[in-house]
């Protein structure tokens, strides 16, 4: 088979199940079309010889019981694996290999999938565009020169280019649905509380979670149903019934009330998207679902408090990078001097520049003007989404303000950075899930994403809509290979 | 009721200074493994060998807490008839230090475990209720160890993560007297419950003490100073002398007092500003995004509640009203668990009031002097208990007593076994004593003549005749008795 890295997941484990594909052949195949694509930056560690070794391994006994059998898998560097280098995308972890492994990864590969290697991202995952990495620029596959969204920019610009079939990535504010939307992939951030947060390099905590990246809703629905699990090592962790997402999995979606929140209509919003944002209501009256206009009063706050939460809980989650123990560490005449040269060479600038900001609004005279009102506005953003759930099973609004934009582009006006986030981050704040697919292309042929949000604890309904639509959207990404030479 | 014998002024000139004196106690909860991770707490280990991915802070590491912490700092609160918050919330404390591996100490700012309680002490002039502001629970921080490179500062983890609990009081203290009777008191309550050892030499007790000056009389606080980390009774003492006399000097040369963080320096006797107000850190406190706000349940609190012993106070109470002892010797007697469950044990089988004179006496007096705990005593319970009763029941005089006592203080040997073996036992067979009597008598008789014509003062002469002839063992007595028969 010549076309491995264009099967799904789905097909993957089907075929190696059926005993069609060895998983040595998967894995080679893989790594081979990586190897080749070195141009998209998208890896920071590759680890291709020993994921061919465990192949090979796998294939010796093969247990086809498991989820992911032999499933050759690249994830985020921002998962701590075990005895493989985990930078977070900064240099001050640039020399730090972990002799632990996060909870979300051990369970991937307690499903007999293989490491690959680590997936570029945004420094400590704070940013849009992937430009913020230590390790550079990740090139989108759609086009030359074109940002494949962040935090998680390695991960989706990997799984669009088929350098895996499937990823992780992290999402704090977007980070996996913003990227996912700029690729033309699937992606799900579930609710807070459903993956655990062990070995996961903290961003922010309250809004950090893990989740699946995938090239379709199927895919995305399995992979969510191998890493979500309760963890006694994350005291944020929920053990709530998890369903068997990918079993469960169904189009039928009649009667399914979806709202549509009017404060979504933001000024400036490209006319591309608000057609597409049609189209996807179209789309879901023909899965038979019922669209109604809900309000969401409190939106118009969610970014700038956003920008005060998580700025707050980094620069308290990112003191332990001093020099001292482990990581980068610049000579200083004494510990202040040390400390000071180790974070002022250590962390980029994006990164300093959000700790500067959550130094400050968590420093005595500002917490109560900032933070304080910051946690209070968050309660207000997620009282606006228990109203409205009392009316809908979901909400229905574009992933993101714009398509992909160009590397560059943007790097010089951080808050026009910052909207690019401004319908993802509700829904972290609110913890709730949500997910984007895949809903047509702009003008240039780049793809936009529509993004699902469903109630707490209710992945298993919003892939149902997802993969219902899906269906009607009938998406294609158009990918070139451009930078295969 | 004089309650200026013991007040503690100092003066100067004409004028009258009263010390107000606060203390913030940090206890190490006794437990085996830390606050948030399953590392042991064991003191003395090697450096750095007590240290889990999540004490020594790896990315990616979370905290979770120490249920078996959280019932002892509930406890440690009801010991102190302290008001338990049933919900409270864990903050983060920011600040960068090389033996603080997060860049921030877990504690507990605005909603603590434990509220307001109070603490009674035992002075000579009565008692005096101590406020307790709060208790809550934090995590101790690593050591810098600065002294064995000339250059490098060495740091051992074993303690980063160690529970505390911070006890802070009101400024209820006006005395390093109170001082003393205050840290005493806490521990020996701590000590009942089994919260913390109070060992002070291994850290397990430390204590911030805040002190002001006022003119006596006035109801304005002075401005403080905080003198930190003191790790002895003797210093806080020594401290406080010496800050509440640095400020009263200030004050009488016009100037005012700085608030300000200070340093006892034990080898000078002295305290030394560390930072002032404007170099305060600014902690940066916000919940712990990592933990949830800690929630107890009432049941929780109550089967706490049952596993609580009887505690200082209501034993001294148990004593003085059922043994009828007095208030001074009940307060000495439950000054720890140890020394009451071993006077308990004592008086099982034997007198009370002798039992008590023998252990406040002799026993403490010995254990002192071979600088020895009560669980360390030669002498163990049951053996004192014999002792009494052989002094008791005549077998022995209390002179003769204190010999076997010393006997038995050499280990621990059974005082009938020593009596016998050393041919201690007391006579008291009246008509063998009549014929030791009758033998000194005899061989005294121009002094027997002379008190049989008014020189009374001589019978002490025969008694203490007839006791050197016996050895000391004759029944005093019966001696007494059977010396006015026959002189």
């Amino acid at each position: 088979m010549s076309d491995i890295t264009k099967q799904s997941l789905s097909e993957l484990i089907k075929n190696i199940k059926d005993k069609k594909l060895s998983s040595t052949e998967v894995t080679k195949a893989f790594v081979e079309r990586s190897e080749k694509s070195k141009e998209l930056n998208a890896y920071v560690t590759e680890d291709f010889s020993a994921a061919i070794d465990k192949a090979k391994k796998f294939d010796e006994n093969p247990n086809l019981d498991l989820k992911l059998p032999g499933i050759p898998m690249a994830v985020k560097d921002l998962f701590c694996t075990k005895n493989v280098k985990t930078t977070a995308g900064s240099k001050i972890l640039n020399n730090f290999t972990p002799t632990y492994e996060s909870t979300v990864t051990q369970n991937i590969w307690n499903e007999g999938a293989i490491l690959l290697g680590k997936l570029n991202c945004d420094e400590f995952a704070m940013g849009s565009s992937n430009e913020t990495s230590f390790f550079g620029c990740v090139q989108n596959p759609i086009d030359k020169d074109l940002v494949p969204g962040g935090s998680s920019g390695g991960s989706s610009s990997a799984v669009a280019a088929q350098l895996t079939p499937i990823t992780i990535g992290t999402d704090t504010g977007g980070s996996i649905r913003q990227p996912a939307s700029f690729t033309g992939i699937v992606g799900l951030k579930p609710t807070y509380g459903s993956c655990s947060r062990y070995g996961i390099v903290a961003f922010a905590s309250s809004l950090d979670q893990a989740g699946p990246m995938a090239q379709n809703v199927r895919d995305c629905a399995l992979l969510h149903e191998v890493i979500s699990s309760y963890d006694e090592k994350d005291s944020t962790s929920i053990d709530f019934k998890r369903n068997n997402y990918f079993k469960e999995l169904t189009n039928n979606i009649k009667g399914k009330k979806i709202g549509i929140p009017k404060e979504y209509r933001v000024d400036g919003m490209p006319k591309e998207i608000e057609d597409l944002w049609k189209k996807g209501i179209d789309y879901v009256k023909d899965c038979g679902a019922e669209i109604i206009d809900i309000s969401l009063p409190h939106t118009n706050y969610a970014l700038p408090t956003y920008y005060i939460v998580a700025p707050a809980e980094a620069s308290s989650n990112l003191a332990r990078y001093d020099g001292v123990k482990y990581g980068f560490r610049a000579d200083g005449e004494n510990l202040i001097d040390m400390y000071e040269k180790t974070r002022s060479e250590g962390f980029g600038a994006e990164v300093q520049r959000r700790i500067m900001i959550g130094t400050y609004v968590l420093s005595s005279g500002y917490y109560d003007a900032y933070y304080l009102k910051a946690q209070k506005v968050r309660k207000l953003i997620k009282n606006d989404f228990d109203e409205a759930y009392k009316k809908v099973d979901a909400i229905l609004t574009p992933s993101t303000p714009s398509s992909a934009f160009k590397i560059g582009e943007k790097t010089n006006d951080p808050v026009s950075m910052y909207l690019n986030d401004i319908f993802t981050v509700p829904v972290n704040l609110a913890g709730l899930p949500g997910i984007s697919i895949p809903a047509g292309h702009d003008a240039k042929g780049y793809p936009l994403g529509l993004q699902i949000i469903g109630k707490a604890f209710d992945e298993q309904n919003l892939l149902n809509i997802a993969y219902a639509m899906e269906e009607k959207i009938n998406f294609k990404n158009k990918i070139t290979d451009w930078w295969i030479k | 009721m004089s309650k200026d014998k013991s007040e503690y002024l100092i003066n100067r000139k004409d004028n009258q200074y009263e010390v107000v004196i606060g203390l913030e106690v940090h206890a190490q909860v006794t437990s085996e493994s830390k606050l948030f991770s399953t590392s042991s707490t064991k003191f003395g280990a090697e450096p750095n060998t007590q240290v889990s991915l999540v004490d020594a802070a790896l990315p990616g590491m979370l905290p979770v807490i120490n249920e078996y912490c959280v019932k002892q700092a509930i406890k440690t609160g009801i010991g102190l008839k302290a008001k338990i918050n049933k919900r409270s919330v864990f903050d983060r404390k920011n600040y960068f230090y090389a033996d603080l591996p997060q860049g921030y100490q877990i504690s507990q700012f605005k909603d603590p475990i434990v509220g307001e309680g109070k603490v009674i002490l035992d002075m000579p002039d009565g008692q005096k209720e101590v406020g307790i502001e709060r208790l809550h629970l934090e995590q101790d921080a690593g050591k810098s160890i600065h002294d064995l490179d000339p250059k490098n500062t060495f740091v051992d983890l074993n303690r980063s993560g160690v529970a505390l609990m911070e006890i802070v009081s009101k400024p209820d203290l006006r005395s390093p007297d109170e001082v003393n009777a205050y840290v005493k008191k806490l521990r020996s309550i701590m000590r009942y419950l089994g919260t913390c050892d109070g060992n002070m030499q291994e850290g397990s007790l430390r204590a911030d003490v805040n002190v002001s000056v006022r003119k006596k009389g006035s109801k304005e606080f002075g401005t403080r100073c905080e003198i930190k980390n003191v790790n002895s009774i003797k210093f806080m003492q020594m401290a406080i002398e010496y800050e509440a006399n640095r400020q009263v000097d200030l004050i009488e040369d016009g100037q005012s007092i700085d608030q300000e963080t200070r340093l006892f320096d034990t080898k000078k006797n002295e305290t030394r500003s560390m930072r002032s107000k404007e170099d305060a850190h600014d902690y940066r406190y916000f919940p712990d995004p990592d933990l949830l706000p800690l929630e107890v349940s009432d049941d929780f609190i109550e089967k706490l509640k049952l596993e609580i012993p009887e505690l200082p106070d209501e034993k001294k109470k148990r004593f003085i009203e059922k043994f009828k002892l007095s208030p001074y010797e009940a307060t000495i007697l439950v000054s720890d668990n140890e020394t009451s469950n071993y006077f308990e044990n004592v008086i099982k089988k034997s007198d009370v009031k002798l039992a008590t004179n023998w252990i406040i006496g002799e026993l403490f007096a010995a254990l002192n002097e071979k600088n020895l705990e009560i669980t360390q005593s030669p002498i163990s319970a049951g053996n004192l208990s014999k002792l009494i009763n052989l002094i008791k029941d005549g077998t022995i005089s209390g002179k003769i007593a204190k010999t076997v006592f010393e006997h038995m203080m050499e280990g621990d040997k059974d005082p009938k076994k020593i009596v016998e073996e050393k041919g201690l036992k007391q006579e008291s067979d009246p008509k063998a004593l009549e014929a030791l009597i009758d033998k000194v008598i005899d061989d005294n008789r121009e002094k027997a003549t002379e008190y049989k014509s008014g020189k009374v003062k001589l019978f002490g002469f025969f008694v203490g005749q007839v006791m050197k002839v016996s050895g000391g063992k004759a029944n005093p007595q019966l001696v007494n008795e059977i010396l006015k028969k026959k002189l």
